[in-house]
């Protein structure tokens, strides 16, 4: 192959050591499996023995009642909670990390610590520590509520079908504020003093500022911050079942992928688990997320304007 | 600084608002802890006030402490999160080095081959990653769990730590080649110890995702002897749910040693994330 007047050099030996570990551990626990997974989602378990059944799993799973039911409502779910995320989570997230960038602020490193407090705490702890803070029976939220005289406001919001959904995404907002909020602030640190000073000279300040001058160079972030929200919120699972159990009850108003890959993989209670059902559903989810990788590789960061300095 | 960035209602509208924010991102751990402290009176008389002489009670610990094996699951949890960790790094570094040093056919798709799984959740694999546990005898141990830990830390770990090796001088490396030392001699002795502080970085970006992770330890080692403490208090929790004392302390134990590892290396996880920036 190498070009007869090269002398051939020697096979450098000391590169495959240095990639092999991570090749072979990355290769054999994550890709194999991945390949495995969507493979698993072609077949189907007739008489102890897999059939090959093309893409009947997911016929069943698009129109079969048994399934189709429950798959589009969470997927409807989890649209849903990714929208909220992307309304409150990511612009919140701006403006905290647009106040924080402001020079000569006190405390800023208190606030930064404070404010990514939540991020490092467990789904576990989020979960339960919210659904005691909205619970009825111990009466802190609406003791809050009470503060500020809107007591009447408060209903178990945990409990209703049509707000238990938008409760969680909350929830699930307050806990990850903290990832956009460090990125954009990261992003704003690193704009150079010179273009700010020359916005100055030109009498951009304030309001005016951060809409025509930062904002445009903080797009990539923005880009960054989308989608590892999308990809964060296509895979959830935790904070569901930790706060609303497998069933993601009230009468599965909070059902998401996640929780509906588990109960099909694994079955819960009466439903047994079925796991080409759940490799089907896995196949959809890796989809859903290669989809929305795509869509930003290839249309959204390439439109982003980058600016080098 | 001119005059309009200083400006006093500015100032005061910025600090109000971030100390708003700090509220409602501390209420509820400070609420909870601070709970736990209070006999069963006390958290419903009135939740709101820090623990009195009157309403101090250690009962919910004394419950937690006596019922869950809280400390076995603290070791797995440190065993799984110390193991995975030590192996991320170890095994990151080296094909960073590898990917970042030596110009050779492949590098750029091997770089994305790698770079793939920072996107692509390895939770999606968890069907397959059973069946392979469950036929390899090692369902219901710690091994599956840094297995599957390693395997889902490496991406983000090449990915960072080649763009820090590049940064390390070519004439070191260079003159510690003319000095006769070998590859491997260079990556331990010389390059490892400059990019310590970003391998620092990445090993606390590494760690909390597994300490706090659910799924897999509850599908891969559920069994009492495997159990991490996410998965612990998760079952506890559910167990108790009408103790609200047991409950309140379990969160504020599993609470503490987050936010007191937190406490320590947030200079450094901030300086991680804002790494770009500060140049």
């Amino acid at each position: 192959m190498a070009a007869p007047t090269r002398p051939k050099r020697p096979f450098r030996w000391h590169i495959a050591v240095f990639l092999a570990p991570a090749v072979l551990v990355y290769t054999a626990i994550m890709i194999l499996p991945l390949a495995g997974t969507l493979q698993l989602s072609l077949f189907r378990n007739v008489d102890q023995s897999q059939v090959f059944v093309g893409l009947g799993n997911f016929r069943t799973l698009f129109g079969d009642p048994n399934w189709s039911v429950n798959f589009w409502n969470a997927l409807r779910n989890n649209v849903w909670f990714f929208i909220i995320h992307m309304l409150v989570q990511n612009p919140v997230g701006v403006l905290l990390a647009a106040l924080l960038s402001s020079p000569k602020l006190r405390f800023s490193a208190f606030y930064r610590t404070a404010i990514f407090v939540p991020t490092i705490l467990s789904f576990v702890i989020v979960g339960f520590a919210w659904k005691l803070i909205l619970s009825p029976l111990w009466g802190v939220a609406p003791h809050l509520l009470d503060f500020v005289g809107l007591k009447s406001l408060f209903t178990p919001w945990l409990g209703k079908e049509q707000y238990a959904l938008t409760a969680l995404s909350l929830v699930s907002v307050w806990q990850f504020i903290g990832i956009p909020m460090m990125l954009i602030y990261a992003a704003l640190l690193s704009i150079p003093d010179e273009v700010i000073e020359a916005a100055e000279c030109d009498g951009i300040t304030g309001m005016a500022q951060f809409w025509k001058i930062k904002l445009p160079l903080i797009l990539p972030s923005i880009g960054i911050i989308s989608i590892l929200t999308f990809v964060g919120n296509f895979n959830a699972f935790d904070l569901i079942y930790t706060a609303q159990g497998a069933l993601a009850g009230p009468n599965y108003s909070t059902d998401i992928l996640g929780t509906f890959l588990y109960r099909a993989f694994f079955g819960f209670q009466l439903q047994v688990g079925d796991p080409n059902m759940g490799a089907t559903i896995a196949t959809i989810m890796f989809l859903i997320i290669l989809g929305g990788v795509c869509v930003y590789l290839f249309l959204i960061q390439t439109r982003l304007r980058r600016y080098q300095f | 600084m001119s005059i309009a960035t200083r400006s006093l209602p500015r100032t005061i509208g910025a600090h109000a608002i971030l100390l708003t924010y700090t509220v409602i991102a501390l209420f509820p751990v400070i609420l909870v802890v601070m709970n736990s402290f209070k006999s069963r009176a006390g958290i419903f008389g009135a939740p709101l006030t820090p623990p009195t002489p009157k309403t101090f009670d250690l009962i919910g610990y004394t419950t937690v402490i006596g019922q869950g094996d809280f400390f076995h699951y603290f070791q797995n949890s440190l065993v799984v999160t110390v193991g995975s960790l030590f192996f991320v790094l170890l095994f990151g570094a080296m094909a960073a080095f590898a990917l970042s040093e030596y110009r050779f056919r492949g590098n750029t798709l091997m770089g994305l081959y790698l770079a793939l799984g920072i996107m692509i959740p390895i939770r999606l694999a968890t069907v397959a990653i059973l069946q392979l546990m469950v036929a390899s005898g090692l369902v219901n141990t710690l091994t599956a769990l840094i297995l599957v830990y390693t395997a889902q830390g490496l991406p983000l770990a090449v990915f960072i730590l080649s763009e820090f090796m590049k940064q390390v001088s070519d004439d070191l490396k260079n003159a510690g080649r003319i000095d006769g030392l070998s590859e491997y001699t260079i990556f331990f002795r010389l390059v490892v110890p400059l990019v310590r502080p970003s391998m620092a970085t990445v090993a606390v970006f590494t760690m909390i995702p597994i300490w706090n992770d659910l799924w897999f330890p509850l599908i891969l080692a559920p069994s009492e002897e495997t159990k991490t403490v996410t998965l612990g208090a998760q079952l506890f929790l559910g167990q108790f749910v009408t103790n609200w004392n047991a409950i309140l302390a379990a969160l504020s134990l599993a609470i503490l040693p987050v936010l007191i590892l937190y406490v320590i290396f947030s200079r450094q996880l901030i300086r991680g994330i804002t790494s770009g920036a500060v140049k």
